[in-house]
C-alpha cells in the first residue's frame, strides 16, 4: 500500500498537461465519463467469479445430531437444492416428516429457476461495462449486484422461516409447542437433537469477493473521478 | 476354633477380659482367614502364569477406549453353530454373527425366500452344519480383505463371505466326499481352495459291508475355483486311498503349485479308530502338485466322474440366491498323473500341516509324536529327483522319511497339533495336551519360550501367520476345554480363547475372552485392509428384485391361485400398505417388504402373528420376502423387529384373515393407485411364484 502510495506521488510530480486536462474532463463529463483501467480489471475480475456460482454451492447447511456424528448435508445451489451425499436430502426430508416440516423439493422452488438467468444477466452486464467502460455502468452494475445479493439472502432466509415455521400439524407427529425449526441464515443453532449450521460454500464465498471487488471498483472510479490527478 | 484360643486366653482374666480377648482373637483369626482366602482365590485367579505381575500392562493393550476401533479384525469360525463370528483385536470384543450353513433367525438367513436356496444340498435344504476353518482370501499369498471362505465339516461345502457385505453370497456341495475338514484352504492367488475326505467313504456312495474298507473306501482331493464370485466350482478331484485326510496348506515362494495334505488312519480302520488308528509309527502327508494335476487334467487324463451337488449363489442385483445342481466333475486317479502326488512320511496320526513364510518347511503337528517333524520343500524336490523311494501305496510313491526331513523339534510338550510363523524366523506350536503355546526357532528347531494356555489349545493364529506376510504381534490361542475360566453357566459353557502378545522375545498373556460354538480355527488381518470397502447400505436404484416396491405408492396386494402377494414398503415409522384384507384360510402369503431407506444403519425387520419360520430383517435399499400361512381366521398384527426410530413401536400393522371362499375383497390401504393395480395384475402370477411354489412342496 506504501508503494502504491508513493507511486501515486511520483505520478502527481510527473503529470503532463495532456492527462490533466483528460482528467478534467472526466471531472466535469462525471458518470458517463470513461472508466480507469483499474475499476475496469476489477469489474472484470468479479464478473468472471460470479461464474463459479456455476459450478460450487453457495451455501451449505449442516445437520449432526447423535445418531448422525458422519452429519447430514445440504448444498444450496444457484438453481437447485442438493444432498451433500447422494441420499442426504431423502434422508433430510425423511427425519423433518416426523415434525411436519414440508418436503424440500427443488423443483418446488420457483426462485432456483430463475436465479441462474438473473446472475447471468449480471454476468452479462459486468462484461458488457468492462467493454463499454463507462463510469455509470459501474454505479449501476454494483447496485444492481449488491440488491440481487440482498434480495437473495433475504429470500433465502424468508424460504428457511417458512419450511421452520410453516408445519403441517395435522400430520407432524412430533409437536413441540412454540417450537420452530427455522435453521440460521449463518451461525449454528440447536434444533431438537440435531444441531444445524450454516455457512457460505465456495459459490457464495465467490460471489462475496465479486461484491468487495465490486464496491473497490466503485472506490476506485470515485475517487478518480474526485481526484483525477491519481489516474491510473 | 477362634472361641477355644478365647477360653484359653479367658482362663487367667475376669470374665469379661474373657470376653474381650475372645472377640479380639476371633476378629484378629476372622481377618486372617479373609486375607488367606484372597491369597488363596487370587493364586487361582491368577493362574495364567505370569500375568499377575504384568496384568496392569496387559490392560491397557488390550484397551480400545469407546468409540475408538480395534486394530485386526478376526473371524473366528463358528463350529457346530454353522456360523461365522466377526471379533475385533486386541479387544476382544464380538462384532457380528454371520449366518453360514445354519438358518439365522436373528437376519432371517436361510429362513426368508430369498436366502432359502443357499442351504440346498443333494440332502434337501439343510438348516445346519459344522464350520471349521476361516480362510481370508489372498494375493500373492497374503491375505487381501476380499473374501472369508469357510467350511461345512458334516456335509461337506464351502462357502464365500464377501467382506464388503459380511454376509454369505455363496455355497458349493462337495460331491464324492464325507467329512469335509481339509478345508477350504487357499492357494497364494486364491484361484483354488481345497477340500478333502476326512471320512473316506465308497465313491461312489453305495451299500457295500463297513468290513470291505480296504476294498471299497476312497478319499478325495476336490481342487475348486474360488477367484470369481458367484463362479466357484470343482475344477478337479484327485481319488486318493482311503485314509482321513485331515487338514491342508498350500506352497509358497519355492513351493509355489503344490499343495501338502496331512493323513491319518493310514492303518484303514473302520471302528474303534482310537486304537486302530493309531497303530503305525508313521503316518503321511500327501504333497500334490497341483500345476501338474492341472495340466493332466487339461490333457484329458482325468475321467468325466458321474456326481450330484449343488451351486447356491446370491444375484447382487435381485439379492437372491440361486441354486444349480450339477452332476459331474473330473476325477484324476494319481497314477495316470505320475509326478502329481507323493506320500512323505510323517510321525503319529499328524493333524496340522503348515508351510512358514518362506515356502522352504513344512511343519507337520504329530498329535501322538513327541517330536514336531519339520520337511524341506527342496530335500523333497531332490528327493523325487534322486527317487528316494521307500515303496508306494497304491501307485503313490512314498519318500524315505529322513530324505525329506529339515529337522525335528525336540521335546516340545505333547500333542503338537497347529504351527503359524511370525515372519520373524520362530514358529509357534499349539500343544493339546500339555496345553501350552510353544515358541520355537526355524532353522535350529531349539525351543525358546512356553506359554501355558487354559485349556488344552486347539489352533492358534496370528493374524497372516499361515501367509507369506504375518503380522507377528498377537496371537491367539483357540483353546477346547473352558471349565473355570469365566462365571460358570451350567454344564455347556462358551470356548475360551486368549490373547498373547508376541511382539517380544517371550510371549506375553494379554487377554481371556469367551467365545461361542466351537472355533476351531480363526483368521485375521489388519482393519484398514477391509473397513473402507465396508457397504453402508444397498442402493434402491439399483435393485432388481421382480418384487421390490421402490415407493409408498407402488405397495399392494394381489392373488395368483392361493398365492397373496404383497409388495410392501418400510420407512421410519411406518409400513406401506399397513392394513390388508382379503387373504383368506388356505391361502399362502408372500410378504415382499423392501426397506426404501438409504441412511446407514436404518434397518427394518418384519415379524407377524404365527410366523412359523422366522422374522426377517432388511437392509436399507434390499427386499426380503416372509413366506406366511395363516391357519385360522381373525386378525393377525405384524411389526417392526429392529428398533429404527422414535416412532418404531407404532410401526405396525394388520392382516384381515377370513374363513376360505369369503368374498372380502382384497385390499391395501396404500394409495388409489395400489387399488388399481391390484385389480389389474390380479391375474399375473409373480416372478417368484414357479420357485416359491417348487419350494412350497418341499420344506419350508
Amino acid at each position: 500500500m506504501a508503494a502504491a502510495d508513493v507511486q501515486v506521488l511520483s505520478r502527481m510530480g510527473a503529470q503532463s498537461a495532456p492527462i490533466h486536462e483528460a482528467a478534467t474532463k472526466a471531472r466535469v463529463s462525471g458518470g458517463s465519463g470513461r472508466l480507469p483501467a483499474r475499476p475496469r480489471l476489477l469489474v472484470l475480475i468479479a464478473s468472471l467469479l460470479l461464474i463459479g456460482v456455476y459450478v460450487f454451492p453457495l451455501w451449505n447447511v449442516r445437520l449432526t445430531a447423535p445418531q448422525y456424528p458422519e452429519g447430514l448435508g445440504m448444498h444450496i445451489r444457484i438453481n437447485t437444492v442438493q444432498g451433500a451425499t447422494e441420499n442426504d436430502l431423502d434422508n433430510i426430508n425423511n427425519l423433518n416428516h416426523y415434525i411436519g416440516m414440508k418436503r424440500i423439493e427443488p423443483s418446488a422452488i420457483p426462485e432456483l429457476r430463475f436465479m441462474p438467468w438473473i446472475v447471468a444477466a449480471i454476468v452479462v452486464m459486468g462484461l458488457l461495462t468492462t467493454v463499454v467502460a463507462r463510469r455509470w455502468l459501474v454505479y449501476l452494475w454494483t447496485t444492481a449486484l449488491l440488491a440481487i445479493a440482498a434480495a437473495g439472502l433475504f429470500d433465502f432466509w424468508r424460504w428457511e422461516y417458512d419450511y421452520g415455521h410453516n408445519l403441517d400439524n395435522e400430520h407432524a407427529v412430533l409437536k413441540i409447542p412454540g417450537m420452530t425449526y427455522q435453521p440460521p441464515l449463518i451461525g449454528g443453532k440447536q434444533l431438537l437433537n440435531f444441531h444445524a449450521s450454516s455457512w457460505p460454500a465456495a459459490g457464495g464465498i465467490l460471489a462475496g469477493v465479486a461484491m468487495v471487488l465490486a464496491l473497490l471498483a466503485v472506490w476506485f472510479t470515485w475517487r478518480a473521478q474526485k481526484l483525477p490527478l491519481s489516474r491510473d | 476354633m477362634a472361641r477355644d484360643i478365647g477360653r484359653v486366653g479367658g482362663q487367667f482374666t475376669q470374665w469379661y477380659m474373657t470376653i474381650s480377648i475372645s472377640r479380639a482373637a476371633m476378629l484378629t483369626i476372622a481377618a486372617t482367614a479373609v486375607v488367606g482366602a484372597a491369597t488363596v482365590y487370587s493364586c487361582t485367579a491368577a493362574s495364567g502364569g505370569n500375568d499377575n505381575v504384568l496384568a496392569g500392562n496387559a490392560a491397557s493393550k488390550v484397551y480400545v477406549a469407546p468409540g475408538k476401533y480395534d486394530e485386526y479384525y478376526a473371524f473366528f469360525s463358528g463350529g457346530f453353530n454353522g456360523q461365522v463370528m466377526v471379533y475385533g483385536l486386541p479387544s476382544g470384543r464380538l462384532l457380528k454373527l454371520i449366518g453360514v450353513f445354519s438358518q439365522n433367525p436373528e437376519t432371517g438367513y436361510g429362513y426368508n425366500e430369498e436366502t432359502k436356496p443357499m442351504l440346498q444340498t443333494t440332502f434337501g435344504p439343510l438348516p445346519w452344519d459344522d464350520t471349521h476353518h476361516p480362510e481370508l482370501s489372498q494375493t500373492d499369498g497374503v491375505p487381501d480383505g476380499r473374501w472369508l471362505f469357510i467350511n461345512g465339516n458334516n456335509t461337506p461345502r464351502v462357502a464365500r463371505i464377501d467382506l464388503k457385505t459380511f454376509e454369505t453370497t455363496e455355497i458349493l456341495q462337495i460331491p464324492n466326499a464325507a467329512g469335509g475338514h481339509a478345508s477350504p484352504f487357499t492357494t497364494p492367488n486364491t484361484k483354488y481352495i481345497v477340500s478333502a475326505t476326512r471320512f473316506s467313504v465308497p465313491i461312489p456312495n453305495a451299500d457295500v459291508p463297513i468290513n470291505t474298507f480296504k476294498q471299497n473306501f476312497k478319499g478325495t482331493l476336490s481342487f475348486i475355483t474360488a477367484d470369481q464370485p458367484g463362479k466357484m466350482d470343482i475344477a478337479f478331484q484327485i481319488l486318493m486311498p482311503g485314509f482321513n485326510y485331515d487338514l491342508g496348506h498350500a506352497g509358497k515362494g519355492p513351493s509355489d503349485g503344490w499343495f501338502f495334505f496331512t493323513t491319518y488312519n493310514s492303518e484303514q480302520a473302520y471302528q474303534k479308530l482310537e486304537l486302530n488308528a493309531s497303530q503305525n509309527d508313521k503316518d503321511f502327508i500327501a504333497a500334490v502338485n497341483y500345476r501338474l494335476a492341472e495340466q493332466c487334467v487339461a490333457n484329458g487324463k482325468a475321467k468325466a466322474f458321474k456326481s450330484d451337488y449343488f451351486h447356491n449363489f446370491l444375484d447382487e442385483k435381485s439379492r437372491i440366491a440361486h441354486s444349480e445342481r450339477k452332476n459331474s466333475v473330473r476325477m484324476l486317479a494319481p497314477q495316470d498323473c505320475p509326478g502329481a502326488v507323493f506320500y512323505l512320511p510323517t510321525p503319529k496320526s499328524p493333524h496340522g500341516v503348515d508351510v512358514d513364510p518362506t515356502g522352504e518347511y513344512i511343519v507337520a503337528g504329530g498329535k501322538l509324536a513327541t517330536v514336531i517333524p519339520v520337511h524341506s520343500f527342496s530335500k523333497m524336490q531332490k528327493a523325487i529327483a534322486d527317487k528316494a523311494f521307500d515303496g508306494e501305496v497304491q501307485g503313490i510313491p512314498v519318500l524315505k522319511y529322513n530324505s525329506t526331513l529339515a529337522g525335528e523339534v525336540q521335546k516340545p510338550g505333547l500333542g503338537p497339533l497347529h504351527t503359524e510363523f511370525d515372519g520373524k524366523g520362530n514358529a509357534y506350536t499349539s500343544m493339546f495336551i500339555s496345553s501350552e503355546i510353544v515358541k520355537w526357532k526355524l532353522g535350529t528347531w531349539q525351543v525358546l519360550d512356553r506359554m501355558p494356555v487354559y485349556y488344552s489349545v486347539g489352533h492358534l493364529m496370528i493374524p497372516g501367520g499361515d501367509s507369506k506376510k504375518p503380522w507377528g504381534k498377537y496371537l491367539v490361542s483357540l483353546n477346547k476345554i473352558t471349565k473355570d475360566r469365566y462365571l460358570p453357566t451350567g454344564p455347556e459353557l462358551a470356548q475360551s480363547a486368549q490373547l498373547l502378545d508376541i511382539s517380544g522375545d517371550k510371549m506375553k498373556m494379554l487377554l481371556d475372552f469367551p467365545t461361542i460354538g466351537e472355533p476351531h480355527y480363526a483368521q485375521a488381518i489388519p482393519a484398514d485392509l477391509i473397513k473402507a470397502q465396508s457397504e453402508k447400505f444397498y442402493k434402491l436404484a439399483e435393485n432388481t428384485h421382480p418384487e421390490a416396491t421402490k415407493s409408498e405408492a407402488a405397495g399392494g396386494i394381489r392373488r395368483a391361485g392361493k398365492n397373496v402377494h404383497v409388495n410392501m414398503i418400510a420407512i421410519r415409522s411406518h409400513f406401506a400398505p399397513d392394513n390388508l384384507e382379503g387373504v383368506q384360510v388356505g391361502d399362502t402369503v408372500y410378504f415382499h417388504v423392501t426397506n426404501i431407506e438409504q441412511d446407514w444403519d436404518i434397518v427394518h425387520g418384519f415379524g407377524v402373528l404365527g410366523a412359523d419360520n422366522a422374522e426377517v430383517v432388511i437392509a436399507p435399499g434390499e427386499t426380503r420376502t416372509l413366506r406366511w400361512v395363516p391357519k385360522a381366521s381373525g386378525i393377525y398384527p405384524f411389526y417392526c423387529t429392529d428398533f429404527c426410530s422414535a416412532l418404531h413401536q407404532e410401526m405396525q400393522g394388520y392382516v384381515r384373515v377370513s374363513p376360505a371362499g369369503s368374498t372380502v375383497a382384497l385390499m391395501a390401504n396404500t394409495s388409489e393407485r395400489a387399488k388399481t393395480q391390484a385389480t389389474r395384475t390380479s391375474a399375473l402370477p409373480s416372478k417368484m411364484d414357479h420357485e416359491m411354489g417348487e419350494r412350497a412342496n418341499g420344506s419350508r
